[in-house]
């Protein structure tokens, strides 16, 4: 008989396969982790890559245009902003301040929601009830103004602003494990599983959630790229991330007034917005057909 | 003297059903009085359409409800008295069930190692290596080779998945196994060999089969004893050969003649019944089958008949009773 | 002159794997009032047969055939609004699921007197009293309230009942039934079944019904077409095919049933009907069939009196059995 671990070793080694198999199958699924893999690295050597300090003034280059425009500077690539700050070390640098303020706060919603949602769905009755009334009331408000009302509370900052942001994408992960809970409970399976004595802890994590894991990844990497973009939107209103913090939204807030006399500093932070949010957006969507064990043929 | 390894005595269950906002609720009476032996090594069918309530009994028999009413016992432990945790626990390894649809018994998030192991995981102590041996021999008692292991349930066919079901069902070694209508979703030839199979497996391992169908040639052909019920109620209870040799009750009657039988006379008569199956929640007063039997009388209208014996079987019947029909009719 | 003639019939569909051909070399022909079933188990090819003659296949199926006439008019050299005329009003098909086959966010009489006025014009309204009448001509009691009921109201016998009165509504000529009884229960499919001989009786109509249900086409049907993984392997009247089937998986497949059983087990066929990636050599059912011989494994067998096999079962005369025999003999 075959060694157990040299069994399974092999056969990971062969799931990475398929995996990758049926990821790679969607050529925009691709690209998009090309892109998001740019910009992980991008974030994780920040320091090493940026030209400049994000921080460091240089008075006498404020506002200069990119490099290839007239009056531009190479060492300057995207420009400067009013203070004369590096727009492309800024934005290297914000890049970790956004993944890191997706990562927060999907962690934080995801488990957060996928716990309520199975404890509704399974237990029903006045549980699930209260659960839902207090998401209902929290997804009545416009997610924006409720982030904004819990980071007036909080106070600004781009911590405050995440875990506000993480409270009101809840309820979306409440409903979607909800639901799936909800169809996944009359299936046979979990009745084999109920028969051969798995405890309410084991049928809610092991058999059930596997099951909603696919409309959950995609809800999440959509969140992933909301949650960047609120982030910035709160910087923008000026109750995120504080400036001098290099964060994409705070750019554009700090740069508002120049919007038409110099176009580059809002712009360039935008476009990297548009870019990463792109670009995990694409990726939820190849990650979510290559994991569905149903769409695979062997 | 042999102990019956199932022993049922008026088992019944009902739903209470909301119909309205400050309407008190109905009641759905989805099993209304079974009562039956069952023995080691013996199948027990029970026959009847959708509606009848013999996927409520499969879900008592297997405790994952619990009756409203009625005495239950397994293995000769009496249900109703347990309350102790460990107990109810070793209750739960003697009765397993096999599902219908193949398709959705198994979890597909899961491997079929996992899925054979999960009872294991759950049940006993046993570590990895052991666990894995056992699911092995498990598998390989149902036809399934060791590189199965790992796959997962889209993988395979609708009669592999179906001896996966009862392998895993088997892997607690259990003396009552619940099969709702196992083969049903099957083709004849898969079912053919589904059917070969859990008759080898019960001679080996003396399993008590309660088999659930409502293919009448298989349970011709696999049953022991027969029970046939209609809107959660029996109507006759009999060996397999009196059953269909000699049915009884009208119900039974009209269940045969409506089977069709690749050895058939194309004239032959039918008994044809009208209409449907009522509602469980708004069934007809006195014997449930009334608005549909030729042989109503007033009695049958106003109360419900009891299962007695006639001749070899067991009938609720005013019409056998009263010797309106039947071996024993009145010439008139 | 038939009133249904299908010559050659094959349908391929592209997949993930290279091309599957689900349909092979398929020829039927169908008279007018009469009744023919088509049996095989799943992969057979039964029903995507009949939805290629109806132009119901994804665009993923390639059909070809040499001839497909209906009623004299070459169906293959249509174009499909052509074909829509005809589909649906001198062909029609029900399916198998009653409860999902109807609109559920429609009435009844909406989705009836939709189908009239599709094909024969005219305000929806005028045609209620026709379907009042087709109601009750399948047997649904108090026909005019159950126009404005939903499918969700109804059970399953009738919504099936609702589906053949919307396929006979235009007296089709030929009416195709794909397993229009395996969802229902014993007594309601013997009703269904003996309703549907008695419409074909009284319209004049032609049935084909698609089933796996040997029971069903005995007590049924006057000539059987056998399937097997696409191959059409025997096409008899069915009173000789089930006293002396000429094929061995036709053979097999009545051996199979409980009813023949002799002993404690049945006479189950080993192995598996063939999926795309092991499609055997030679003829299809070799590696099953317990009189093979070498030449089976070898090439594909010509069909013989309407049997697709080198070695058909003569009515008494069976070749020898091969080691491969089959294992219950008690």
């Amino acid at each position: 008989m075959k060694n157990p671990t040299v069994v399974s070793k092999s056969l990971r080694v062969q799931q990475w396969r398929e995996f990758w198999f049926y990821f790679s199958a969607s050529k925009t699924a691709v690209a998009g982790l090309i892109f998001l893999i740019g910009v992980v690295l991008m974030a994780l050597f920040a320091d090493v890559i940026s030209p400049h300090e994000p921080a460091e003034q240089y008075r006498q280059f404020a506002k200069v245009p990119p490099a290839w425009k007239d009056g531009g500077q190479i060492q300057f690539l995207l420009g400067t902003d009013y203070a004369g700050r590096d727009m492309w070390s800024r934005i290297i640098h914000g890049s970790r301040l956004s993944l890191l303020a997706g990562c927060v706060v999907v962690v934080l919603s995801l488990s957060i929601g996928v716990l309520l949602g199975l404890v509704a769905g399974y237990r029903g009755g006045w549980l699930d009830s209260l659960i839902m009334r207090v998401m209902d009331t929290i997804m009545a408000v416009p997610g924006l103004l409720m982030a904004l009302v819990f980071v007036a509370i909080l106070g600004p900052g781009l911590l405050n602003a995440m875990v506000a942001i993480a409270i009101t994408y809840t309820p979306s992960f409440v409903r979607l494990t909800r639901a799936s809970t909800l169809t996944e409970l009359n299936r046979d399976y979990v009745t084999a599983s109920k028969m051969a004595g798995a405890r309410p802890m084991r049928l809610m994590f092991i058999s059930i959630l596997p099951n909603c894991m696919a409309p959950l990844i995609v809800q999440g990497t959509l969140s992933f790229s909301t949650a960047i973009l609120d982030t910035a939107a709160l910087g923008f209103l000026g109750m995120g991330a504080q400036a001098p913090m290099p964060e994409w939204g705070t750019l554009i807030a700090e740069n508002r007034d120049l919007m038409l006399s110099a176009p580059w500093t809002v712009t360039f932070p935008g476009i990297a917005i548009l870019l990463a949010v792109l670009a995990i957006n694409l990726v939820g969507d190849g990650l979510r057909d290559a994991l569905d064990p149903k769409l695979k043929r062997s | 003297m042999i102990q019956p390894i199932v022993k049922a005595r008026d088992l019944q269950k009902h739903y209470p059903v909301k119909s309205g906002f400050l309407k008190p609720s109905q009641n759905l009476r989805a099993l209304a009085g079974v009562s039956f032996d069952l023995y080691a090594g013996q199948t027990l069918a029970v026959v009847g359409e959708s509606g009848c309530g013999k996927s409520t009994l499969a879900r008592l028999l297997a405790m994952i409800e619990e009756p409203t009413s009625g005495r239950l016992s397994i293995d000769g432990v009496d249900l109703t008295e347990v309350n102790n945790k460990s107990l109810s626990k070793g209750l739960r390894q003697k009765v397993q069930m096999v599902f219908q649809d193949p398709f959705g018994s198994l979890n597909p998030r899961h491997k079929i190692g996992d899925i054979l192991q999960e009872p294991l995981v759950i049940n006993t102590g046993l570590n990895a290596s052991e666990r894995r041996q056992k699911a092995l021999e498990m598998m390989s008692l149902v036809g399934l080779r060791e590189e199965h292991f790992q796959r997962y349930p889209h993988m395979f066919s609708g009669g592999q998945r179906q001896r996966i079901a009862i392998a895993r069902a088997l892997i607690l070694k259990p003396k009552v196994v619940v099969l709702d209508e196992p083969v049903s979703a099957l083709d004849v030839s898969i079912q053919a060999q589904v059917i070969n199979l859990l008759i080898e497996l019960q001679q080996e391992l003396s399993l008590a089969y309660v088999f659930i169908s409502h293919d009448l040639s298989v349970v011709r052909h696999i049953a022991d004893e027969v029970l046939v019920m209609y809107l959660g109620r029996p109507v006759e209870h009999s060996s397999k050969e009196v059953l269909f040799s000699n049915p009884q009750h009208p119900y039974t009657q009209a269940l045969l003649s409506a089977t069709p039988q690749v050895a058939t006379q194309r004239d032959r008569q039918r008994i044809k019944l009208k209409g449907e199956m009522p509602s469980p929640i708004d069934p007809p007063s006195g014997c449930v089958f009334n608005p549909r039997c030729q042989y109503a009388n007033q009695d049958c209208l106003t109360t419900p008949p009891v299962m007695e014996l006639y001749n070899e079987s067991r009938v609720a019947c005013w019409a056998l009773k009263q010797r309106r029909i039947g071996d024993e009719k009145l010439a008139n | 002159m038939p009133l249904l003639e299908i010559v050659n019939l094959t349908v391929d569909f592209a997949t993930d794997n290279g091309s599957f051909r689900a349909v092979d070399s398929i020829d039927l022909s169908i008279d007018e009032r009469e009744i023919v079933a088509i049996v095989g188990e799943s992969g057979s090819g039964k029903s995507v047969a009949m939805l290629a003659l109806m132009g119901l296949l994804p665009w993923t199926a390639t059909v070809s055939a040499d001839c497909i006439r209906f009623d004299g008019q070459d169906l293959l050299g249509m174009n499909d609004k052509q074909r829509r005329k005809i589909i649906g009003k001198d062909i029609s098909m029900i399916f198998q699921e009653p409860m999902t086959s109807l609109n559920p966010c429609f009435t009844i009489g909406y989705q009836l007197t939709e189908v009239l006025c599709q094909h024969f014009g005219g305000r929806r309204r005028s045609y209620n009293n026709r379907a009042v009448e087709l109601l009750q001509q399948v047997g649904i009691p108090a026909a005019e309230t159950r126009l404005n009921a939903y499918p969700h109201q109804l059970s399953g016998g009738m919504c099936q009942r609702v589906m053949i009165a919307m396929m006979i509504a235009c007296q089709p000529k030929l009416l195709i039934a794909d397993e229009p009884t395996t969802a229902l229960d014993v007594t309601i499919q013997a009703q269904i079944l003996e309703l549907l001989v008695e419409l074909q009786q009284n319209n004049n109509m032609a049935l084909v019904l698609i089933t796996h249900d040997m029971a069903v086409v005995a007590e049924t049907a006057e000539r059987v077409v056998v399937l097997y993984a696409g191959w059409q392997v025997e096409q008899r009247s069915a009173l000789d095919l089930f006293s002396n089937p000429r094929h061995p998986y036709t053979e097999a497949l009545l051996n199979a049933l409980p009813e023949r059983a002799q002993g404690k087990l049945l006479n189950a066929i080993p192995g598996v009907v063939p999926g795309q990636l092991d499609r055997p050599k030679g003829c299809i059912f070799n590696p099953r069939c317990c009189y093979v011989q070498d030449l089976c494994r070898q090439q594909l067998p010509e069909r013989q009196e309407g049997v697709l096999c080198h070695y058909p079962l003569e009515l008494d005369l069976k070749p020898s059995r091969s080691s491969q025999d089959m294992v219950t003999d008690s």
